[in-house]
């Protein structure tokens, strides 16, 4: 392999990572953009889709289903993981943060990190400790573009995590559940002197950015083959980092970092210790939160006009 | 020939936390009128227009409107009522255009027909509003931000149009093109005007009704008129 297509492989594989990371940073900061509050549970929320994504995938293969039936399979699998991730990103908000809405920030913050370790021992109990694996459906062949390879399943994720990231930015952008979603995260009063229903705008958010989530998990699952109940942990970190850099509030903000961060972590591991790859992505948050805190798209409070 | 009042609030107490804010205040505006309420900064007159939109809700008395109490309601619910604020401070959405927010003013109706009616309307009332409906909220000067919430209010075309400070911090003239806007919604629409001000002048020259708000309390009503020539008000608030 020569160095163009060494090169050409790195950025495969970066638009890869990077739309995982932007899918689940969607989650983060949708949910901050609308109650101010970093979700800790969504790296849990994220490994439920992918234990959901492997017990509908596991079921479906056991009578031949998905090599009959692969599109439908995989819309089963996205769709019902991403249901049940929905589902229960409103449970958590409806037990977690909603009774916490007025207090402080510290209390629900606190109340995020309790549902974190409560979610994340529930997996562990019911699915074990150890790995479980996905079945493999994607093979190895894929497409040759200038000696860089792009395997089936690369195309078939990235695509899947750009339609759902356009498909985000028409909902926010055209409907209208979508406006009020933006106009009650920019200002709730106001909103609500409007007429917006700010419980069912905040339970809507708490659907979508979830499920997003969830599809990332099963996404995540497909690729590397194998889930197991902490697998959240690192992924939370890199798509946090990934919404701080961005601007945590900002839909295309987390685009933009997930691309980033996954395109850091992939390049530094092409041309360095790759042992190392981790601490580059905090040393990106610290950098980030040293010089400038909002972020790349993000508004800093100074700068909201009065 | 007695038409009841379109709203009317009867000894209101507002708190905010353990503040007694509103202690206990009076007052109704008839039907298709202009009223206005005075008075120096927090004094209540803000606590007062939040109270009434539910965002700040009573703790005791009762608030009647269009005939039915609307104490104890959820701002939505209020607004779907048929009252529009137009806030201290404006509240513009600043992450959504100029058309975005004029949308959102009418979140709660379906004739599309009317919406689109209406938004000519408040273009053709100010006109820069149309020259910036693409441009987020966010950018727009502070006077077009005050067209911007007026006209946003006027989308959800209400029965009561509350407007706090429209005057603040803008330019005379712009103060002036404002209030002469204000008498044209009401003559057009006959949509009556709830208006607080502390350029008190200005205020009582285009109402029927003025209420004096003293930390508190209402503590003068009559007639606009009358206000204006009122030796307390005069000393206090015209700057006579």
């Amino acid at each position: 392999m020569d160095t163009s297509s060494f090169i050409l492989q790195q950025i495969v594989n970066a638009i890869f990572l990077g739309s995982i990371y932007a899918l689940i940073a969607l989650g983060y900061t949708m949910v901050y953009g609308i109650i101010e509050l970093i979700n800790f549970a969504h790296g849990e929320l994220f490994t439920a889709g992918a234990f959901i994504g492997v017990i509908v995938l596991t079921g479906l293969q056991s009578f031949g289903f998905v090599e009959s039936h692969f599109v439908i399979s995989m819309f089963i699998v996205f769709g019902l993981a991403m249901a049940y991730v929905a589902v229960l990103g409103v449970a958590v908000e409806h037990v977690a943060y909603k009774p916490l809405r007025d207090s402080s920030r510290l209390a629900a913050l606190l109340s995020a990190l309790g549902m974190s370790i409560f979610l994340s021992n529930g997996m562990m109990l019911s699915q074990g400790v150890s790995d479980r694996a996905y079945p493999p459906v994607f093979g190895v062949e894929g497409i040759n573009i200038g000696g860089a390879i792009i395997t089936n399943g690369q195309i078939f994720i990235v695509l899947l995590a750009v339609a759902m990231m356009i498909a985000l930015q028409l909902f926010v952008h055209r409907t209208r559940l979508g406006k009020a979603m933006r106009a009650t995260a920019q200002n709730r009063t106001m909103a609500r002197m409007l007429g917006i229903d700010i419980d069912q705008t905040i339970r809507i958010t708490f659907m979508i950015g979830p499920a997003l989530g969830a599809a990332a998990g099963v996404m995540v699952g497909l690729h590397y083959g194998a889930v197991r109940f902490d697998m959240g942990f690192i992924f939370m970190i890199k798509a946090f980092a990934a919404a701080i850099l961005g601007g945590i509030g900002s839909i295309p903000g987390a685009m933009i970092g997930g691309l980033i961060i996954g395109g850091i972590e992939v390049f530094w591991a092409a041309f360095l210790p790759s042992a190392w790859k981790d601490v580059t992505t905090f040393t990106v948050l610290i950098l980030v939160l040293y010089l400038k805190p909002s972020g790349l798209l993000g508004e800093s409070e100074s700068e909201v006009r009065v | 020939m007695n038409k009841p009042p379109l709203l009317q609030l009867k000894d209101v107490h507002t708190f905010y936390d353990n503040i007694h804010a509103l202690k206990g205040i009076s007052l109704s505006a008839p039907q298709g009128a202009i009223v206005c309420l005075i008075g120096a900064n927090g004094a209540g007159k803000s606590t007062t227009l939040m109270t009434i939109c539910g965002v700040e809700p009573s703790r005791q008395g009762e608030i009647i409107f269009d005939g039915q109490p609307i104490h104890g309601l959820r701002p939505e619910q209020i607004t779907s009522r048929g009252i529009a604020q137009s806030p201290e401070g404006r509240q513009i959405f600043p992450r959504m255009s100029v058309f975005e927010n004029l949308e959102m003013g009418a979140f709660l109706r379906k004739d599309k027909e009317g919406i689109q009616n209406d938004m000519d309307w408040v273009f053709n009332l100010f006109p820069v509003l149309k020259d910036r409906i693409g441009q987020l909220g966010g950018t727009l000067s502070g006077g077009e931000q005050q067209m911007l919430a007026i006209g946003r209010a006027l989308m959800a075309r209400p029965k009561l149009l509350l407007l706090d400070e429209p005057s603040l911090g803008l330019a005379p003239k712009m103060v002036e093109k404002i209030f002469e806007t204000i008498i044209e919604i009401n003559q057009k629409s006959g949509t009556t005007i709830f208006l607080v001000e502390q350029n008190a002048q200005m205020a009582l020259s285009i109402s029927s009704l003025g209420f004096v708000m003293e930390t508190g309390r209402i503590v003068i009503s009559d007639k606009a008129s009358a206000l204006l020539e009122n030796e307390r008000v005069k000393k206090a608030y015209l700057g006579e």
